[in-house]
């Protein structure tokens, strides 16, 4: 069996009476697509707003690479090696493609307080940030500013940003998320050649990308793991089927 | 330096701009009007003060409305140490800048917690404390201000501030130096953090960044500019008094940096200009100027976003 990356162990988190992660406990392993489904308001959301950072949790603890990280700031998780990307678009609207992705890699090289060089002008910085949006598929729009790239495109350059950040983990939250059935192909691939690389948390409602990249899939149900294992036995389970494929 | 670039619309304006701050003092006397001159010596002066809020609030978003208040600071560390008889150069300026910068780095480290309105509201409040303090001191003039006796005295022959001419060319030339270090630090790895943070702040947290730290340097940094500002008003005027920190003068500074331009290099020199020769102008021919300010005002907000930079910028789209 391969070694655990990230080990969720009985995390909780409540919003008023409402528990919203309920003594949830994930393994994900080195290498593995690990994806979450789950209906709306299942908790996928809070689950990794807690995991990247942005939520603390109330009780329970998050693991990473044998390290803690329970309550380390979203900067420093980063810094740990594992990034998230967003549901909704979260990029530098007013800065190039290529400024995009520089804002990455500028945040792996040490402290950026350096007032007075152009970092335009900063090759080294332009350089890193070209290997990876040619990784991404993404070169010929370096120079584009990110507001006016295509849907698609900024979903690309969302990934581009984690990627930069030379994470060992990523936390895709809805990757595919408002794109149409060819955009949504396009990404499972690049996904797919990732696989491997990176290790990833998987949280996707588009069930055709979800089974054709997941090694394992948990279904959260109510803040609960109802089930966890490969996608072969998660169509195959009865409960999921009720709860969440929407069968009877 | 790009010469194309200087024979666009908006080239032509910023160079305007500068030969008109080069040359007042030779124009003002032909055509008359000599007090000119002493008109574009503070508007250097206020540009300056200006430069520093837009690096904050222009690239970084921080909507400091109690910046006046810095330039306060560094005006009364002049009037204080001269009124105690101290008035070498080489003591007041540094004490000015510094303690500019330490009440920013104390009022940043504060109001950097909050977003938004609160910014706002608080960066008013400690520039509104500080106000109150200054009025309520009577042995530094209190409301009446404080006049000073000798400008700031850098103990050598051929460089004195009683004179006109070099108090307005130390002006200019300090000025010119502003806005190139705003240049450099808006397109260094620090200045693109802070651009980032402003476009989206969550982001830069889960990409590796603790922005607070980028933020409050940029405070501090802008908090130091203003102080430069404060000790040249103090020494061009011979004269403080605690109306230099009220907010208005901050909605002043707010003001000039939208209608030159925010988020330009340039727009706080143009913004400052406009907005101090027109009031000249106006209040000269009617005492009811503002009548005719505040709508002018009015209209550039609501149709020149991005201020007369922003204008321009867009006409030479539109042309090439």
């Amino acid at each position: 069996m391969a070694e655990v990356l990230l080990k969720v162990d009985n995390l909780t988190k409540r919003f008023g009476g409402l528990v919203a992660t309920d003594s949830l406990n994930i393994e994900v392993e080195q290498g593995e697509i690990h994806a979450v489904i789950g209906p709306n308001g299942g908790g996928k959301t809070t689950l990794i707003h807690q995991l990247s950072g942005m939520l603390k949790p109330d009780s329970g603890s998050i693991h990473f690479d044998g390290a803690d990280i329970t309550h380390l700031s979203a900067a420093n998780r980063c810094h740990a090696g594992m990034v998230r990307s967003y549901q909704i678009t979260s990029i530098f609207k007013d800065f190039t493609v290529l400024g995009n992705v520089a804002m990455s890699i500028q945040a792996k090289e040490g402290h950026s307080f350096r007032f007075w060089k152009n970092a335009d002008k900063d090759f080294d910085l332009t350089e890193k940030a070209m290997a990876i949006l040619d990784e991404m598929d993404l070169q010929d729009r370096a120079d584009v500013l990110a507001d006016n790239l295509a849907h698609g495109e900024q979903r690309q350059l969302e990934i581009a940003m984690a990627l930069a950040t030379a994470p060992k983990m990523l936390l895709l939250d809805e990757p595919m998320a408002g794109m149409g059935r060819e955009d949504s192909e396009r990404a499972t691939t690049y996904l797919k050649s990732m696989k491997g690389t990176y290790t990833m948390l998987l949280i996707e409602h588009d069930m055709d990308a979800v089974f054709a990249l997941a090694d394992r899939i948990t279904v959260l149900v109510y803040g609960q793991a109802i089930a966890c294992g490969k996608p072969e036995e998660i169509r195959g389970n009865a409960e999921v089927r009720k709860a969440y494929l929407g069968e009877d | 330096m790009n010469l194309q670039k200087l024979k666009t619309p908006l080239g032509i304006y910023n160079t305007i701009l500068v030969l008109l701050c080069i040359l007042m003092p030779v124009i003002a006397p032909i055509i008359g009007q000599e007090f000119y001159t002493d008109v574009f010596a503070r508007i250097m002066i206020v540009t300056i003060a200006a430069i520093s809020l837009n690096l904050i609030m222009g690239y970084g978003g921080m909507i400091s409305f109690g910046h006046a208040v810095f330039v306060g600071i560094g005006g009364y560390a002049v009037g204080i140490l001269a009124s105690h008889g101290i008035e070498s150069a080489y003591i007041q300026w540094p004490v000015g800048i510094l303690m500019s910068g330490f009440f920013a780095l104390i009022i940043g480290a504060i109001s950097l917690r909050t977003r938004g309105v609160y910014f706002i509201m608080i960066t008013l409040a400690f520039a509104q404390m500080i106000y109150f303090l200054s009025v309520s001191i009577e042995k530094y003039g209190s409301d009446d201000g404080l006049t000073i006796d000798a400008r700031s005295d850098f103990g050598v022959s051929f460089f004195d501030l009683n004179d006109e001419m070099t108090m307005y060319y130390t002006t200019f030339v300090l000025m010119c130096g502003c806005l190139y270090v705003s240049y450099r630090m808006i397109n260094s790895r620090f200045g693109r953090v802070v651009r980032a943070a402003k476009s989206n702040d969550e982001r830069m947290h889960t990409i590796g960044y603790p922005t607070f730290g980028y933020k409050l340097t940029a405070f501090v940094i802008a908090g130091m500019m203003c102080g430069l500002s404060g000790l040249l008003s103090a020494n061009f005027e011979d004269f403080i008094s605690p109306d230099m920190m009220f907010w208005t003068f901050s909605g002043e500074l707010i003001f000039m940096v939208v209608l030159g331009g925010m988020s330009t290099i340039m727009g706080p020199l143009g913004g400052a200009m406009i907005f101090l020769f027109l009031s000249e102008v106006l209040s000269n021919i009617t005492n009811s100027w503002h009548l005719i300010f505040g709508p002018f005002l009015i209209l550039v907000v609501l149709f020149a976003r991005g201020g007369v930079e922003g204008f321009l910028a867009k006409f030479e789209k539109r042309n090439g």
